[in-house]
């Protein structure tokens, strides 16, 4: 029985798939009679609902609007709020915004920190971190020396569930000691995703630098389209311009785990192959019966994608249809 | 405006010799590529608006290999924080050791890659402005200094991007988005020889031994473990319209379409 706390993130008004992770992953640590709490800063009451219906109490702190909440005030109000309640771990979300509020922490508090974490269990209160190093080729079991510290863990280590037992909200504003140098926002700039996001998609189509660019990646977003795809690419094709960073699978980009991943006009070389390795079934499509995504890939099919993808996209119709 | 970047050297990916859960000294090492892109824009900065561009490594020995680099690829001088007592330090004690090492060091910009490539932790950045109590600003897309005195990013957001700003000294975390790293040069390679390395020992940083490496680590690992590895599947290689209805027929068969 311990006090596991997590921080929360909310991204236009909703929060994250991540918060709600964490949300139920603190309940496993806890244990039965253990306390779990999510601090969310500057979120709005449906938000705070939302993260309590997966089982902890919520802390909103009202300090700050939730437009003005940058990681640093997180980082603030939750240092002042672990000062006060000593909870035994803190997790945190390994997004962009959580490893800013990570990392500010660890500068405030000097506490133990475990990174990087694919999946975190207790034994008698003892919290074990899995995690992947050396691209994954290697899986670690690690933990704190002694008591607890803070573990940023990755997206998708658990899966988010409802409590039958939703946790209260509290209210309250938090006003921390300490400050640190501010940075002024001068200008907020909304991009539209290009898609459906490849974060937590069931079937992902990948685009490789053998596209060779727009036409190529018209075929494979139809092949997308009719799967109800996702479209993730390579470094190079992001390096390019073709595509958003947010797409980028891989080493540099996002470690994504669907069911299906049909890769087209990609070579699968090792900082790729480390984004992909949890697939459940991989089909690649390349010219190159060599490219490294040959030793890997599930059905590997010698050919040029331009004329293989539109026929896959029309037999994959048909076998549905025929169904 | 002088600019300090972070460069950790990192296996080669894919290359890396493993004695169980450490690295053997054989390794061969590489700049991080995150820190690569850093460089590149410290260095793009240096051209246009002047200044030094240096940068600091904390690592083994085979750790100057990517400083070379660095030196070769333009940047100025170099700083190697070398000490065989740092071996299994942990992230609080990294921290402390950087924090010691970049205060040493005087610049208006100090760049952090968004992670490595090996620990994969993307907090250094962070932690170390907070210590130094500077400006943070990080996932920068873009780096500009549209006057002395002042830094100004593009900062990639959930819902796209802000544009923010600060007061220099300040820390930026810059990611891939700031473009390729250029290749050294066989004059930058030849330049880089005659420039300078200062290597930093514990003592020169005034830190005490016993709070750094294994002995000191707040986190230990219990368990390491080969991931298992994928296998190569069944390979098609038959006209576009056999290939193709190959591939849906699999898929329809694991229920996948």
């Amino acid at each position: 029985m311990s006090a596991i706390w997590a921080v929360g993130e909310v991204v236009g008004g909703q929060p994250t798939r991540l918060t709600l992770e964490l949300a139920t992953l603190a309940g496993e640590l806890a244990g039965a009679g253990g306390r779990t709490t999510v601090v969310l800063v500057g979120a709005d009451p449906s938000a705070a609902a939302e993260v309590a219906r997966h089982g902890p109490d919520v802390i909103v702190d009202r300090a700050e609007p939730p437009e003005e909440a940058d990681a640093t005030s997180v980082a603030l109000a939750v240092a002042e709020l672990i000062d006060q309640h000593e909870p035994d771990v803190l997790l945190i979300g390994g997004s962009p915004e959580g490893k800013d509020v990570a990392g500010t922490l660890l500068g405030l508090t000097d506490l133990p920190m475990l990174v990087a974490a694919n999946g975190v269990t207790a034994t008698d209160g003892r919290i074990s971190v899995e995690m992947g190093t050396f691209g994954g080729r290697v899986i670690t079991a690690s933990s704190f020396a002694s008591g607890g510290g803070i573990v940023l863990v990755r997206p998708g280590s658990v899966t988010a569930r409802t409590s039958d037992v939703p946790g209260a909200v509290t209210e309250m504003t938090v006003t921390p000691r300490r400050t640190l140098p501010a940075v002024s926002v001068v200008e907020r700039v909304a991009a539209p995703a290009g898609g459906p996001s490849i974060d937590g998609a069931s079937i992902i189509v990948g685009v490789g630098r053998g596209v060779g660019g727009r036409e190529g990646i018209e075929l494979l977003e139809d092949l997308a389209t009719s799967l109800g795809a996702a479209v993730g690419a390579t470094r190079a094709v992001v390096d390019a311009g073709w595509m958003d960073f947010a797409q980028q699978i891989g080493q540099t980009g996002k470690t994504v785990k669907p069911d299906l991943y049909i890769a087209a006009g990609v070579s699968g070389a090792i900082q790729h192959k480390v984004g992909v390795q949890s697939v459940g079934t991989i089909v690649a499509i390349d010219t190159d019966r060599d490219a490294p995504i040959s030793e890997y890939a599930d059905v590997f099919v010698v050919g040029d994608l331009f004329e293989v993808v539109p026929r896959l996209t029309a037999a994959i119709h048909e076998a549905r249809e025929g169904t | 405006m002088n600019t300090l970047v972070l460069v950790k050297a990192v296996p080669l990916v894919g290359e890396e010799r493993l004695d169980g859960d450490r690295l053997t000294e054989r390794s061969d090492l590489e700049p991080n590529g995150a820190d690569e892109y850093c460089l590149e824009r410290a260095l793009q900065l240096a051209e246009t608006h002047g200044g030094e561009v240096s940068v600091l490594t904390m690592g083994p020995a085979a750790a100057a290999e990517a400083l070379r680099k660095a030196l070769a690829m333009g940047a100025e001088r170099a700083y190697h924080v070398e000490d065989a007592q740092l071996a299994g330090s942990d992230i609080r004690s990294t921290v402390a050791v950087l924090h010691a090492a970049v205060r040493r060091v005087d610049f208006d910009l100090l760049l952090t890659g968004a992670d490595s490539s090996d620990g994969q932790g993307g907090v250094i950045g962070a932690a170390l402005a907070t210590r130094l109590g500077l400006p943070y600003l990080s996932n920068a897309a873009d780096i500009q200094t549209p006057q002395p005195g002042m830094v100004r990013i593009k900062r990639l957001s959930p819902l796209g991007y802000d544009v923010l700003e600060a007061p220099t000294p300040a820390v930026v975390m810059g990611m891939q988005l700031l473009g390729e790293p250029r290749y050294p040069s066989l004059r930058g390679v030849m330049a880089a020889r005659k420039k300078e390395t200062l290597s930093w020992s514990l003592a020169d940083l005034d830190i005490d031994a016993s709070t750094v490496g294994w002995g000191a680590s707040s986190t230990m690992v219990d368990r390491v473990e080969r991931a298992p590895s994928r296998e190569r599947g069944i390979t098609i290689d038959a006209p576009a319209d056999e290939a193709a209805r190959g591939v849906a027929s699999f898929l329809a068969e694991r229920g996948l379409i």
